[in-house]
């Protein structure tokens, strides 16, 4: 390609040469780095065990880089660099060496690229050279990734490390990774059979990984020892699987119940058939999108607390826009639902568009707070935070209206409203008032569910559309005007969509909640918890 | 690569706003020739299309500069058809019977482009498709400057076979159109190439799914088997977000279970802290990522017209710009744009694609591209890991569906044919 190429290439010529000679000298590790931008996948692929082989101390931070992607060639000279962005340039620093040598633009550098497989060659190599390393969560990795790669030729600088290792968590993720690669190699039976027993033990889809790819090149002798191995970890893993199913229900209930709850006050206790109910819940969702953006601009160091600033926010944005909507539309269509029904879904339409003008139709990046980010293990159950989170949320966010509900004169004259409006208004309570108040407070709770909705799906101006009809779903089955009534509903609703998924497929599983929730409103009108109440006398 | 949301930003949104409301109007401009832009502005498919609006206005701005055609400035009609399918059919209607625009530009879901097939054979029109789709198809006034399966689907099916060791295969989309027929022709395509029926699983789920919760650890459990397992993606739009998300918090990484989509580009990734997903790969004819120097002038001049130095290009933009301009040349050729003159004329043209490749139309109404099999980076941005020699010409009829392998699309003298059946010599497809 370039005259440049062609040095490199000689280079690895030598490289290769001086690796083949016992003894290898100091540049040995340089000329290999030369080595790296150029050649094939696999030839590159090479390249890295040699360098892995040399056991430079300087190699694993280069691969750490090359792994990252931030290892660069300077088109000048044909040096190979690592480069960190800084503003517009890059700062770059020696790739073994760790010199500084300036910035320079990103026009002068030539990026060394990487695919999967030579992602999976760092990794194993990275694997090979901290399996030392003082730190023993540096030494846990180490000993994972080879688990992962099971190379038979790491297996004696594993034994060597085992025999030194006094952590007991690492020194299981070892025996492990030793027992991955025995049944790879051709040691002896008993050796075998005890490797498979630790594995089996495992009982983790990593270990039923080894143990089915094992089995079919296995001694005859040894294939009944893997398959009781495999039999027991499919046990364990139904158990389980059972388990990840409710709490995935439980956690799909979640989001539904935080989708309708804002709904259950709106339809549920004032009879209100508000269409731009999910528009509402979108306003909230970008309300945390734009939270965030002044976060990034202005104070980077606030990322982490964006959600709780988002969440009043959303709160008092959207119960605004509900009581300027009550006010504006709904009240004059109390009592006529074809026509509130019509009204607010073109109040939808205006709403995804207006914001589909300002913020332009594409979806927008709300991030994940670190603390909502990955997953931990309970139990064998893989738990994501930000799933968990949700259902907290999900959870007091119903507490509070309840409490709100019961406990305060406000929740106490809605409720009046609520049953019987004329007495009420008898009363002296001013129901137009309390009509505003109930419609801003389900608004209100709608935006909140909008912040928690950011995290797990697309902000974009559609994002409400696909949770309207859902949130219809769960206020009709839990029992209109009764919270507990959507808390239960969405629950199940949740649950039984996600036993139905695996065998049904998602598709089929929608269906079949439909095809269930039309057959039970016929048996109970009223839903599951049935209410007194204006809903019902209207 | 985050857009950042400025006050440009809107005034950039309002200015595109009013641009299309006034080029909307279509002025009574006798020196004008019109170009429909059929792309929907509101609605569902916004989020993609909208990009496509920009680019057939900036492109049509780019040729006036250059002086127009035959003499004449061009002028954009811009419709919104809403993302509703039938909604398409009627303003195709309207662009050519009351606007008579000379072609039109538009399209993205297969379904839209089956809505308005019927009207363009009926007024005699040029429609330019610029999406990947699923094949098994050729119009007589349609160009396909998308992929076909065999520009897409295929070729990365290959590259994880050959370069990854792939031995088990997801094969996940959205349940409609494309994906259930690309899906078809890459389980007949793994069969043939010795997959076990037990090795594929495939699964569909709605538009727009959020809870990917399921289908991810289903995921991770079919790819436990012992075998190197890798997902083919056909899922479309909107749900994309939320399963890439799914993917990172259960943390599948693409060293080990890499995902190939096929409609996930730039645009979409937008929305999406990339950092865990860095890895999985798409196969798409066009990268932003490309470094050639027509791709960096496009760019440059893109950037320029909407005013955004951050803004992505992504791979309907590009078809879009082959088609625009393989379609200027047909009408410079004819000397007119009247329909069967340019449709005769634009079979054999060339023009330059943006990769440092050459798109030529052929007589089936596909264009010759090359296929790119590209990474997630960092930045939201691919890189491309591996690529075809030559470009691929587009095969309107799959080889590898025993229906359609011996069907040919020929638009030229003698056929002149969609769907010409090779064994019967005679146009009419399979029966």
């Amino acid at each position: 390609m370039y005259p440049t190429r062609l040095f490199p290439k000689l280079l690895l010529a030598l490289a290769l040469l001086l690796a083949a000679l016992p003894g290898a000298l100091a540049q040995d590790v340089e000329a290999l780095v030369n080595a790296l931008p150029d050649g094939s996948y696999s030839d590159r692929e090479k390249v890295i065990f040699d360098l892995a082989a040399t056991g430079d101390d300087r190699v694993a931070g280069l691969l750490n880089a090359l792994g990252e992607g931030d290892l660069y060639v300077h088109e000048e000279d044909g040096r190979v660099v690592v480069g960190k962005r800084s503003g517009r340039d890059y700062a770059l620093t020696d790739a073994l060496t760790g010199e500084e040598l300036g910035t320079a633009p990103s026009s002068a550098l030539e990026k060394i690229r990487v695919n999967n497989r030579l992602r999976r060659a760092v990794r194993s190599a990275i694997g090979q050279l901290t399996l030392m390393s003082p730190s023993p969560p540096v030494r846990l990795r180490a000993a994972s990734s080879l688990l992962r790669n099971a190379d038979p030729d790491s297996l004696e600088l594993l034994d060597t490390a085992l025999a030194a290792e006094t952590d007991p968590q690492v020194k299981k993720m070892m025996e492990t990774a030793r027992a991955a690669i025995i049944i790879k190699t051709d040691a002896g039976l008993e050796e075998k059979a005890a490797a498979i027993n630790l594995l089996a033990a495992r009982g983790d889809r990593e270990a039923l990984a080894m143990l089915t790819g094992a089995l079919p090149s296995a001694a005859p002798e040894l294939q009944p020892v893997i398959e009781r191995g495999i039999a027991g970890i499919e046990r364990k893993l139904a158990l389980r699987d059972a388990l990840q199913n409710v709490w995935y229900g439980l956690s799909l209930g979640s989001v539904l119940l935080l989708a309708a709850i804002g709904l259950a006050i709106t339809f549920g206790a004032m009879g209100v058939i508000n269409m731009a109910h999910g528009e509402i819940v979108m306003l909230g969702a970008y309300t945390t999108f734009a939270v965030q953006q002044v976060i990034r601009t202005s104070f980077p160091g606030l990322f982490d607390y964006s959600l709780a600033i988002a969440l009043p926010l959303a709160f008092l944005v959207t119960a605004l826009v509900g009581i300027a909507i009550e006010r504006g539309i709904i009240r004059w269509l109390y009592g006529r639902p074809l026509e509130t029904l019509l009204a607010t879904w073109g109040l939808s339409l205006i709403l995804q568009q207006t914001v589909r003008t300002i913020f332009g139709p594409n979806n927008r990046e709300v991030g994940n707070p670190s603390w909502m980010s990955g997953a931990f293990d309970l139990a064998g159950l893989s738990i994501t935070w930000n799933r968990l989170w949700i259902v907290v949320f999900a959870l007091a966010v119903f507490a509070v209206l309840l409490a709100v509900l019961n406990r305060t004169p406000l929740g106490l004259q809605m409720r009046a409203v609520t049953q019987n409006r004329r007495m009420a208004s008898s009363m002296g309570i001013r129901t137009p008032w309390v009509d505003a108040m109930t419609f801003g407070l389900g608004s209100g709770i709608a935006g909140m569910a909008g912040v928690a909705l950011s995290q797990i799906d697309n902000v974009s101006p559609n994002l409400g559309q696909s949770y309207i009809i859902d949130s219809f779903m769960v206020v009709v089955f839990g029992g209109v005007g009764n919270l507990w009534g959507t808390l239960v509903g969405a629950l199940t609703l949740g649950v039984a969509n996600k036993f139905l998924e695996p065998y049904a497929g998602a598709v089929l599983a929608k269906i079949f909640i439909l095809v269930f929730i039309i057959l039970f409103i016929q048996r109970r009108p009223r839903g599951l918890f049935a209410l007194k109440g204006r809903a019902v006398d209207a | 690569m985050s857009t950042t949301f400025t006050r440009r930003a809107i005034l950039a949104a309002a200015l595109a706003g009013s641009v299309s409301l006034s080029a909307g109007i279509s002025y009574a401009q006798e020196e004008a020739i019109k170009v429909g832009v059929l792309h929907s502005l509101s609605g569902t498919m916004a989020i993609s299309e909208t990009t496509l609006k920009d680019t057939m206005l900036f492109l049509i701005d780019e040729q006036n500069k250059k002086g127009g055609l035959l003499g004449k400035k061009l002028e954009a009609v811009v419709v919104d058809p809403a993302s509703d399918w039938p909604l398409f059919a009627e303003k195709a209607r309207e662009l050519i019977a009351v606007d008579e625009v000379a072609a039109v530009f538009g399209c993205w879901t297969s379904v839209s482009r089956k809505s308005v097939l019927p009207v363009f054979e009926e007024l005699n029109s040029i429609l330019f498709y610029p999406v990947q789709y699923e094949g098994e198809e050729s119009q007589r006034n349609v160009f396909y400057t998308g992929a076909a399966p065999n520009q897409q689907a295929i070729p990365a099916v290959d590259y994880l076979m050959n370069e990854e060791g792939v031995e088990r295969w997801v094969l996940a989309g959205t349940d409609y159109v494309y994906p259930r027929t690309t899906n078809k022709i890459l389980e007949q395509y793994l069969m043939d190439k010795g997959v076990a029926a037990e090795d594929i699983m495939i699964n569909y789920t709605p538009f727009s799914h959020s809870d990917w919760q399921t289908i991810v650890s289903d995921i991770k459990a079919f790819g436990s088997a012992g075998k190197k397992t890798a997902v083919v993606s056909t899922i479309n739009g909107d749900a994309n977000v939320p399963f890439y998300k799914e993917l990172a918090n259960q943390g599948i990484a693409a060293e080990d279970i890499p995902v190939v989509a096929f409609s996930v580009g730039e645009e979409e990734l937008a929305g999406i802290d990339t950092e865990p997903l860095v890895g999985h790969l798409a196969a798409w004819n066009y990268f932003q990522s490309v470094e050639t120097p027509e791709n960096e002038e496009f760019i440059a001049k893109w950037r320029e017209f909407i005013g955004d130095e951050n803004r992505v290009t992504n791979d309907p933009m590009e078809a879009h710009v082959v088609g625009f301009n393989l379609w200027v040349q047909a009408v410079e050729k004819a000397g007119t744009t009247d329909t069967d003159a340019v449709l005769d004329a634009i079979i054999g043209l060339e023009t330059p694609n943006l990769t440092g490749g050459t798109a030529k139309m052929l007589p089936n109404h596909h264009i010759t591209k090359p296929v790119l099999i590209g990474e997630i980076q960092d930045d939201g941005q691919f890189e491309v890991v591996w690529e075809t020699e030559e470009v691929v010409p587009g095969d309107a009829w799959s080889d590898f569906l025993p229906e359609s392998k011996m069907i040919e699309a020929d638009w030229t003298a003698p056929i002149n044919c969609g769907n010409y059946n090779t064994e019967t010599k005679s146009c009419g497809g399979a029966s």
